[in-house]
């Protein structure tokens, strides 16, 4: 169990709602535009990272409110509770801090405790669109099993902002510069490319015990943009240099990497699939992600709108999946109906217009 | 409504890092209460600081002379050069007084997103310290952000082209810290930096 009880202010939708209780399953009924989805992504923001929706800092306050917002969880670490928090002060409204057990901590900290995933309508294009939404996806799940991934994909990204700066100059760039930035930009991508082949490879293993039925299985590899030794990453940066500037750009490295994913059986690229296997293969990467994480270390699933879109044989098979599983799960639906099999156990709250009423 | 005079005091104290217009407006009403003994004071020392500083035109110092007491002090032995980014981190570790060599201010790091070159650093003029000889070691003391490492990094390969040793400051465990609390990034340093036991 991870999140003993969540508590949102001023959140999009929500001046005030807590969720007390909660349970291994969390149901959250209502209608369209009643603030279920808002309560996932306040849950997706006690990681590190812009959440579910990748919104804007200044889109989630809630309008009318202090211009702030808030989201505070209990969570359950064996027999003690550790408060985690994340919030945005009116004061600094470009600014997002997290804090943990009342005292501030960086936001990296958040993902030391615990790790969020999330599927939503949103991401039933993963296969479909630009390289850019997979390796967020990879990123977060290796980020759930390994919270330092945050630190150097952070430094990553600035030394990238640096070279491709130095790259738009009119001036040839000053190689010296650009070798020291190059080295920056080696050590921490290498380490990332280290990290999600680590991922990929486990993932893969964990994916190949698993039966083709009734959820597609997806064969995944990674196209990781560059070495994952730092050594060897440096020379192809430096090498890349003439090509780079011409571009006005870095176009080696891990940010340019890719999640491969192929239907096993059918050899067939997932962004081919039916939008039915798509997100059943999503599904199956998520499930096989979840049995990765040591037993120690609490994992929340946050499911948007998943269980009402599968069929009931794939909905059974995946509550089956989750109970087996030993993350804590939140579910949205507009309809009581679809989650029959798993309502004995789950605690359930109906949500309207920004308020929540527990009902079981 | 406050007069003309205390809120330009205000915004000129606002400007000031880490202050801001509402710490400004409480320094300002304080000076207010207390213009019998605190306002002399400060102005004088304004005023002296504004006659009297001047910036090192060796190491790029503030002091009130030229070259600067650290680069004058005949204890300080000048084989050995500590290059630091601002005139804070010289302050942080001369209070120490842990190096007994001199300093080079850079006046900075690089920076392409804010513009930072190398030409806008006293990098010319460090290069040319050396150049001049008698000096036998360069310790890099940048920070541990990406810039600072940037710098330190551009540093040491300018400097190559000179019979100095080059070193840097360790990065990795706190005195006193505990493995448990640190995060990978740190811990990996420590790990490359480890060293034999004497």
């Amino acid at each position: 169990m991870a999140l003993a009880s969540l508590t949102l202010s001023d959140f999009r939708n929500h001046a005030h709602s807590e969720f007390a209780d909660a349970r291994r399953f969390n149901l959250l009924l209502g209608e369209n535009g009643a603030g279920k989805t808002n309560a996932l992504e306040a849950i997706s923001l006690l990681s590190p990272g812009r959440g579910m929706r990748r919104a804007a800092l200044g889109e989630m306050a809630r309008d009318g409110g202090t211009g702030g917002l808030a989201v505070g969880a209990d969570l359950r670490v064996g027999d003690d509770i550790v408060r985690l928090g994340t919030r945005i002060d009116p004061a600094r409204p470009g600014r997002r801090t997290a804090r943990i057990n009342g005292a501030d901590a960086p936001l990296a900290r958040l993902g030391e405790w615990l790790g969020v995933l999330w599927l939503t309508p949103a991401m039933d294009r993963l296969f479909t669109e630009s390289p850019g939404g997979r390796r967020r996806f990879l990123d977060r799940l290796v980020l759930a099993l390994e919270p330092g991934h945050a630190h150097h994909a952070t430094r990553y990204e600035t030394a990238l902002r640096e070279r491709n700066r130095l790259l738009a100059d009119d001036a040839l760039p000053d190689p010296v510069w650009m070798a020291g930035i190059e080295a920056q930009l080696a050590e921490h991508g290498a380490a990332m490319n280290f990290s999600r082949a680590a991922l990929v490879g486990r993932l893969s293993r964990a994916l190949a015990q698993l039966p083709e039925e009734p959820f597609a299985r997806p064969d995944i590899a990674l196209d990781q943009g560059g070495s994952d030794d730092a050594d060897a990453l440096r020379e192809a940066l430096a090498a890349h240099r003439p090509r780079d500037r011409s571009a006005g750009r870095t176009l080696i490295g891990p940010h340019r990497a890719d999640l491969l994913v192929h239907m096993a059986g059918k050899d067939r690229p997932a962004g081919d699939c039916s939008t039915g296997e798509q997100k059943a293969m999503l599904i199956a990467l998520v499930l096989a992600h979840a049995g990765l994480m040591p037993k120690d270390r609490p994992l929340v699933l946050l499911l948007d709108e998943v269980a009402a879109h599968l069929d009931p044989e794939r909905r059974a098979a995946l509550f089956d999946r989750l109970r087996d599983g030993q993350a804590q799960v939140w579910l949205t639906g507009t309809e009581r109906a679809p989650f029959a099999e798993i309502e004995a156990e789950a605690a359930r709250w109906d949500v309207s217009a920004g308020s929540v009423e527990r009902r079981s | 409504m406050a007069s003309q005079e205390i809120e330009a005091l205000a915004s000129a104290l606002a400007r000031l890092p880490g202050l801001g217009p509402r710490s400004a407006r409480r320094a300002v009403l304080w000076l207010v209460k207390n213009r019998e003994r605190a306002l002399p004071q400060l102005v004088e020392t304004l005023a002296a600081v504004q006659d009297t500083l001047v910036e090192c035109e060796t190491c790029f110092n503030v002091d009130t002379r030229n070259p600067c007491g650290i680069c004058a002090d005949p204890r300080r032995d000048a084989k050995s050069i500590c290059v630091v980014e601002d005139v804070s981190d010289l302050w942080a570790l001369d209070r120490a007084r842990l190096f007994q060599g001199t300093y080079h201010v850079l006046g900075g790091r690089l920076s392409a997103l804010d513009g930072v070159r190398p030409e806008d650093l006293t990098v010319g003029e460090l290069l040319q310290r050396v150049e001049a000889g008698g000096v036998d070691e360069v310790v890099l003391a940048m920070n541990a952000t990406l810039e600072g490492q940037t710098t330190a990094h551009y540093l040491a390969e300018r400097l190559e082209a000179f019979p100095v040793k080059v070193t840097q400051l360790a990065h990795g465990l706190p005195v006193g810290g505990e493995l448990d609390y640190l995060d990978e990034g740190t811990l990996a340093q420590a790990l490359r930096a480890r060293r034999p036991v004497d």
